[in-house]
């Protein structure tokens, strides 16, 4: 299991929670993960999310792998200038 | 984790300042921008805008336009794609309002004619009926109860209940427990800050040229940031197959963000649908600066905790921003960006996307970073004024390093800014005595910089030269460096390499030149691709040599054995190989098509001393001095340039550029003689320090460096001002009138 780190505006959208375990060995995973445990993230996550995976900032990739021991944190999608 | 291919040392290239491949044309005025390019029977397009902030638009009769010889077609919303849903539809509803005019200048209809004049005489003659509605443009007037609605059902599901309809986003983020934390602090101090919206100022107005039969087979010439986005944009706008348009980005007089948006390619492109002719459409000044994304403009609230030894306790930030009339304000990452440099234990920062009667906001180098430094970096030098601290011990007490968790999550991998504080307070700028009237400032700054989808290609010529073909549109002479890290792979001369910005149908889907992506990932592709080229040469040279591919190795441009036991052979240079490639197996082309995710984030320092004419409120900048880390700078000088110019547009943001509205609703300074940029004579010589502390993401280690120059000046010249005129100044810009106010409530007590 993985344990995801959510922003706080989303613990509304996860029963409260700001942490989600999910079964995941990719980026992809954890995403669809989050939704399964929890439907209601997945407007959020369709408007555009990155994804931290131990300090790395995943844009786009959905393939990136994900260990059970990563440190995981979902954040709003970067725009830059 | 590093690269398994990383190089850090022993380059023979990259780190050196040849001239730019493209800086022949651009003095000589043979570089061709938007504007320059023209096609035979080409119409001359006008864009009719809204002169109100916010109405209905009850009728739109083109008759009389139509009726003006020389007029060859016109286009309303009526002209465009339907159905449309999401960010296409708020797209579309800017790029031409449908029933209701949202902000002065909103495009309403667009005409083309045989000549420019005649479309401006024939926009003159269509006739819009209004009905004007109440408006707002000021964030916080935006988010009270009583503010009139933009539009309805813009939220979305992150906005708490009880919110304004204008509240359209929302973050909320942190760790830790802030009120502990505050009670823990010697000193607490809470303050409000706000800032205006201002322009990119890129002194190129945004200019295309698009062709679109009744095939649905389209050309378009643009300057653009990003022209697979616009490629992409046009095609939903207008109902196109992606692939039947191709797009190719002129030369850009700037970007700075602002190029990143689409406003009037899918207009041109309609025009030329309708009239089976090119259409060229050129923005006046004024439209840019009333119907282009300025910045958000801000009302923030910052709270933070210190103790007498200067560590940090605890922080907040409340940020509001006002977007514009659509959602997409910065909010988010102007909340994370606030705290980021500062290893913090307990940290709390929320974020208000806000919609007002103006355009909508585009990014502008780090969107939303600069402000958040402003009113954190205050805060942190008025603490540290009243503990009677060293800013920048203060800072590096608290400095994020390589482990620190985020203020906004993470863990932190290998950054640079201890090393830049470090230099800052090495440098003799820090100790420089000060005259009478001078302050100095200080303000650390970051961001998180962007990877993204990148594709690049490198064809070698029989001659031993090459050609790489990239796909982001350089904006800061990254073909230059492209060049140099191409060069540095091959071996061969940088001037034996000419780089390109290959149009939409040449190469797969790039990213717009944006987050300071494009040496990074650019920089990464090509440097793949090259290694591509590489391994193919490696293979020609030993089928000649009749030896195993990997028993030959590349040095210096030539192949050669790779150890005694591969044989005893010359070495073979890459011309040699090239000369005969077609008969050897055909062209040689290196590829790299990816998404690369390691960009790394990026972290400066400025030094700023500034002095304040008590009697006019005039700021004079008299030194300033740029800390940045840029993992490892391909070509020095270009990387000098990013850091000066966020410097530069620094100072003019924070001493004299704003949008100014009416209480009409109407924006009251759209000209560059009225909205006022910095000039060469507002400015000292930037000193620039360049910091190298490799980015494990990278070949080379290379951060962008294109937006975090612009993170830190707002605060850095705010302390320095508030310094100099003994009074805290927290509204920014800070023009004469508003100091000259801030020493009168002084003096007022």
């Amino acid at each position: 299991m993985v344990e995801v780190n959510l922003w706080s505006g989303l613990r509304p959208l996860a029963d409260g929670k700001d942490k989600v375990e999910v079964e995941a060995e990719t980026v992809g995973e954890v995403l669809s993960g989050l939704v399964q445990a929890h439907p209601g993230l997945q407007d959020a996550i369709d408007a555009g999310v990155s994804v931290a995976v131990d300090g790395r900032v995943i844009a786009s990739s959905l393939t990136e792998p994900v260990k059970p021991d990563s440190e995981v944190f979902l954040m709003q999608r970067l725009k830059g200038g | 984790m590093a690269l398994d291919n990383m190089k850090t040392t022993g380059f023979t290239q990259v780190g050196t300042t040849p001239n730019r491949p493209d800086g022949l044309d651009k003095v000589t005025g043979r570089a061709r921008f938007g504007a320059d390019v023209t096609a035979p029977g080409m119409l001359h397009a006008v864009i009719v805008r809204s002169p109100h902030a916010h109405a209905r638009i009850k009728r739109i009769d083109t008759s009389k336009a139509e009726a003006l010889a020389g007029v060859k077609g016109i286009v309303t919303r009526a002209d465009f794609a339907t159905g449309l849903t999401g960010e296409n539809w708020n797209i579309l509803e800017n790029v031409m309002a449908s029933d209701t005019a949202l902000y002065d200048g909103h495009a309403v209809a667009a005409v083309a004619a045989t000549s420019a004049l005649t479309a401006r005489d024939a926009a003159k003659l269509v006739e819009v009926e209004y009905e004007i509605l109440p408006h707002v443009t000021d964030v916080d007037k935006a988010m009270a109860p009583d503010a009139p609605v933009i539009r309805a059902g813009a939220a979305d599901g992150s906005v708490p209940e009880g919110q304004h309809p204008n509240v359209v986003r929302y973050h909320e983020s942190g760790h830790g427990d802030v009120q502990a934390g505050f009670d823990e602090a010697d000193l607490v101090i809470e303050d409000h800050f706000t800032t205006e919206a201002t322009h990119q100022g890129y002194i190129e107005p945004h200019a295309c040229l698009g062709i679109l039969g009744g095939d649905g087979k389209g050309e378009l010439w643009c300057c653009t940031q990003g022209h697979w986005n616009v490629q992409k944009i046009c095609a939903a706008l207008l109902g196109l197959e992606t692939a039947n348009l191709r797009v190719t980005a002129s030369e850009i007089g700037g970007g700075f963000g602002g190029k990143t948006a689409v406003f009037i390619e899918p207009v041109a492109l309609a025009l030329a649908r309708k009239t089976n002719k090119p259409v060229k459409l050129v923005m006046p000044r004024a439209d840019v600066f009333k119907a282009t994304g300025p910045t958000a403009s801000t009302s923030m609230d910052i709270k933070i905790g210190m103790k007498k030894d200067g560590t940090i306790t605890a922080a907040q930030g409340v940020f509001r921003l006002q977007g514009g009339a659509f959602p997409g304000a910065p909010a988010d990452m102007t909340a994370m960006c606030a705290f980021a440099p500062y290893a913090l234990s307990n940290v709390h920062q929320v974020g208000y996307d806000v919609m007002s009667n103006r355009p909508k906001q585009a990014a502008y180098r780090a969107p939303g970073s600069p402000m958040a430094a402003f009113a954190v970096e205050s805060v942190i030098d008025e603490l540290c004024g009243q503990l009677g601290l060293d800013p920048i011990e203060v800072r590096l007490k608290n400095a994020s390093k390589e482990g620190t968790k985020a203020s906004y999550g993470p863990t932190f991998q290998r950054i640079g800014l201890v090393e830049t504080l470090e230099a800052a307070k090495a440098h003799p700028h820090y100790s420089a005595p000060l005259k009478p009237g001078q302050g100095r400032g200080i303000s650390c700054g970051f961001w998180f910089n962007h990877g993204g989808e990148t594709a690049v290609s490198l064809a070698l010529s029989e001659d031993g030269t090459a050609q790489l073909a990239v796909g982001t549109p350089d904006i800061g002479g990254s073909r230059a460096s492209m060049a140099l890290m191409a060069a540095e792979e091959l071996g061969i001369p940088y001037e034996n390499i000419r780089v390109t910005i290959a149009d939409t149908a040449t190469l797969g889907y790039n990213e717009v030149s944006h987050g300071s992506r494009v040496t990074y990932a650019s920089g990464l592709a090509t440097i793949e691709a090259a290694r591509d080229a590489v391994k193919k040469l490696c293979g020609r040279a030993a089928a000649k040599w009749g030896i195993p591919e990997d028993a030959v190795k590349w040095e210096n441009g030539c192949a050669v054995p790779s150890g005694p036991n591969a044989g005893d052979f010359d070495p073979l240079p890459m011309a040699e190989i090239t000369a005969n490639m077609g008969a050897t197996g055909g062209p040689i082309v290196g590829h790299f098509e990816a998404t690369p995710e390691g960009a790394g984030v990026s972290f400066a320092t400025h030094i700023v001393d500034a002095e304040v004419d008590p009697e006019t409120g005039k700021t004079s900048v008299v030194r300033y001095t740029v800390v940045q880390d840029a993992g490892k700078a391909i070509h020095p000088t270009y990387v000098e340039g990013q850091f000066q110019g966020g410097a530069a547009q620094g100072i003019g943001w924070a001493l004299n550029e704003e949008y100014i509205y009416g209480d009409d609703g109407r924006l009251q300074n759209a000209l560059f003689l009225d909205y006022r940029i910095p000039v060469a004579s507002d400015l000292p010589m930037i000193d620039t320090v360049i910091i190298e502390v490799p980015n494990p993401g990278h070949p080379y280690g290379v951060r962008g460096v294109g937006e975090t120059s612009i993170c830190p000046p707002l605060a850095a010249i705010a302390n320095a001002v508030s310094a100099a005129a003994a009074v805290r100044l927290r509204q920014l810009p800070m023009s004469p009138p508003r100091i000259l106010e801030a020493l009168e409530q002084k003096r007022d007590g």
